[in-house]
């Protein structure tokens, strides 16, 4: 039994494809992401070596930071908007009829494309047929926003329809989570004489803090590498007034044809993305320690 | 009461798509946006999918998707079989290797594999997009399996070794059988990523030959700006197969969707 469980030939076999197919498109690249950024390249030609050149440069480019704190707020929106799906999936997890087919319904914007997304949301924020003016204009509103054409509220334009599209995702993960806790610990609390906001803050909260900090990494690291919508719906327009780090790196390297500097922040981006996931499961850990029973 | 509205505010928009699908402009601009339209106009659809390339892109998505999901699920299924049941010194660091695969951005990736599938000739080839969604989506399979593969009874293998039988006999007809059912949740997780992926192909795909449906309608859509019926079909064409597997298999999905990130 143990001889055959153990032949290495086998164990080769069957983990050599999926390993070399993970090692050559996701780790190799992310290693030369790190080093390409050394180069002066414009992706046909030939790479020039210039130290840190690129980096350093990406400390002093305003359009970069500017990129980056879209970024940040919209990881910032997307952290908060956890707090609403949360109420949503505690009223859901109390025993209302019809709560499968509500979190089935919740979860349909999820399954779609970012760009049939982006594509219908561009309608329904078009400036004279969208529904979005239309209601405007209907409830008396004279002169509604241009919604993606104004620098000022584009950001917040781009922000709903992310909300929309993943709010059915966290709220089914909320829902499962709150559905796994004990019975008999909600009706002990009951019984002590706790009303339902108490057992809702007191109990079923720090039980289900583990899946809470689970879905702030996802929804932060999410929000720092988000790119499809916003790649269609305005290509970081107006004025780079919606720029987030992905789309940026995206447009140096594939419009500008600048792919030294787009690989210094597509590492960024990563660095970023793993040190965040880090600092969030290290600032959260003592937390979940404390409710551990 | 409240749930009702969250429920009307995801769906609405959806509905909104449907009608205007089937309106011409004349009726998008002057009806109020949630009237039916006065005869419903099929023949935008006729139109988007007789004019268009939407067909071949309709078939490349079902191609790329199809072939993605049964290789990324057979291999994962070959990874956690190995790291799960069999005895060997490094499983712990192969799948510590592949879950931190799950934290990494793609756009951090995106320019060395353009570079490297210039180099191996696979730009503009459907093997480039099938490979790379095959390596981006074995961590989050593999994890998905792990949790059923730690469950299965081992007495199953000992039997099967004391009849003689050998270890790939055993992987293909007893093991895998038994994995059936997480095995269509992961392969539904992986078809959802997979049809709607767009970032790898507008980058690695040029031609409209191999072209999948949500790029393919992003570059449609342009030639009918102005056409709202045209890009209300356009749009639906390509959510309603996914939208017909939804209301198919709903009860996996949901069950997919909490087993892989939960225990992230």
């Amino acid at each position: 039994m143990d001889r055959v469980m153990s032949d290495k030939k086998v164990i080769a076999l069957y983990v050599l494809p999926a390993f070399l197919l993970l090692l050559i498109l996701v780790y190799v690249p992310i290693v030369l992401t790190g080093y390409y950024g050394l180069m002066n390249w414009d992706g046909i030609g030939e790479m020039e070596f210039i130290g840190l050149s690129n980096y350093i440069a990406l400390l002093s480019d305003s359009m970069f930071w500017r990129s980056a704190y879209h970024s940040l707020l919209l990881a910032v929106f997307s952290v908060l908007s956890l707090g609403a799906y949360l109420l949503v999936s505690v009223i859901l997890a109390g025993n209302i009829k019809g709560a499968n087919l509500f979190r089935k319904i919740y979860l349909i914007p999820m399954l779609l494309s970012s760009v049939a997304i982006a594509q219908l949301w561009m309608r329904i924020y078009h400036p004279s047929s969208g529904v979005m003016n239309r209601f405007l204009t209907a409830i008396g509103i004279e002169n509604p926003p241009l919604w993606l054409a104004d620098s000022s509220i584009v950001l917040f334009a781009i922000i709903i329809p992310i909300i929309w599209q993943y709010a059915g995702f966290y709220i089914l993960i909320y829902y499962a989570a709150l559905k796994n806790i004990p019975n008999e610990l909600v009706e002990a609390a009951r019984i002590d004489g706790a009303n339902p906001w108490q057992i809702a803050y007191k109990i079923k909260l720090p039980l289900i803090s583990g899946v809470i900090k689970v879905t702030i990494v996802l929804a932060v690291v999410g929000s720092l590498k988000y790119f499809d919508l916003i790649y269609v719906m305005t290509e970081g327009g107006p004025n780079g007034a919606s720029e987030v780090m992905a789309s940026y790196m995206y447009k140096q390297a594939f419009s500008t044809n600048d792919f030294g500097y787009g690989s210094a922040i597509g590492f960024f981006l990563l660095v970023i993305c793993l040190v965040v996931t880090w600092l969030i499961r290290k600032v959260t850990a003592s937390k979940e320690d404390e409710v551990q029973y | 009461m409240f749930l009702l509205i969250v429920a009307v505010v995801q769906i609405l928009p959806l509905i909104w798509l449907l009608f205007f699908s089937l309106k011409n402009n004349q009726e998008v601009f002057n009806l109020p946006p949630l009237a039916l339209p006065t005869e419903p106009k099929w023949e935008n659809y006729v139109k988007v999918w007789t004019e268009g390339n939407i067909g071949q892109y309709f078939f490349n998505s079902v191609f790329v998707t199809g072939s993605a999901v049964i290789l990324t699920v057979l291999l994962a299924s070959f990874v956690t079989f190995a790291i799960t049941r069999m005895k060997w010194r490094f499983n712990k660091l192969v799948l510590g290797l592949f879950m931190v695969g799950l934290m990494i951005p793609v756009h951090s990736t995106l320019i060395p594999l353009f570079n490297f599938f210039l180099n191996v000739n696979l730009m503009d080839h459907p093997l480039s997009i099938i490979l790379t969604y095959t390596a981006f989506n074995l961590p989050i399979t593999i994890m998905i399996l792990l949790g059923f593969y730690y469950t299965l009874p081992r007495e199953v293998e000992e039997a099967a070794i004391m009849d003689g039988c050998s270890i790939h006999r055993m992987f293909f007809q007893i093991i895998l059988p038994m994995t059936a059912p997480v095995l269509a949740t992961t392969a539904i997780i992986n078809m959802i990523y997979n049809w709607n992926e767009f970032v790898f192909v507008n980058t690695f795909i040029s031609s409209d030959k191999y072209k999948t449906l949500t790029v393919g309608i992003q570059n449609f859509i342009g030639q009918y700006s102005t056409d709202w019926g045209a890009i209300g079909a356009t749009l639906m064409i390509s959510i309603i197969p996914i939208l017909i597997v939804f209301f198919i298999l709903s009860n996996r999905i949901v069950e997919g969707i909490t087993s892989g990130s939960v225990k992230g």
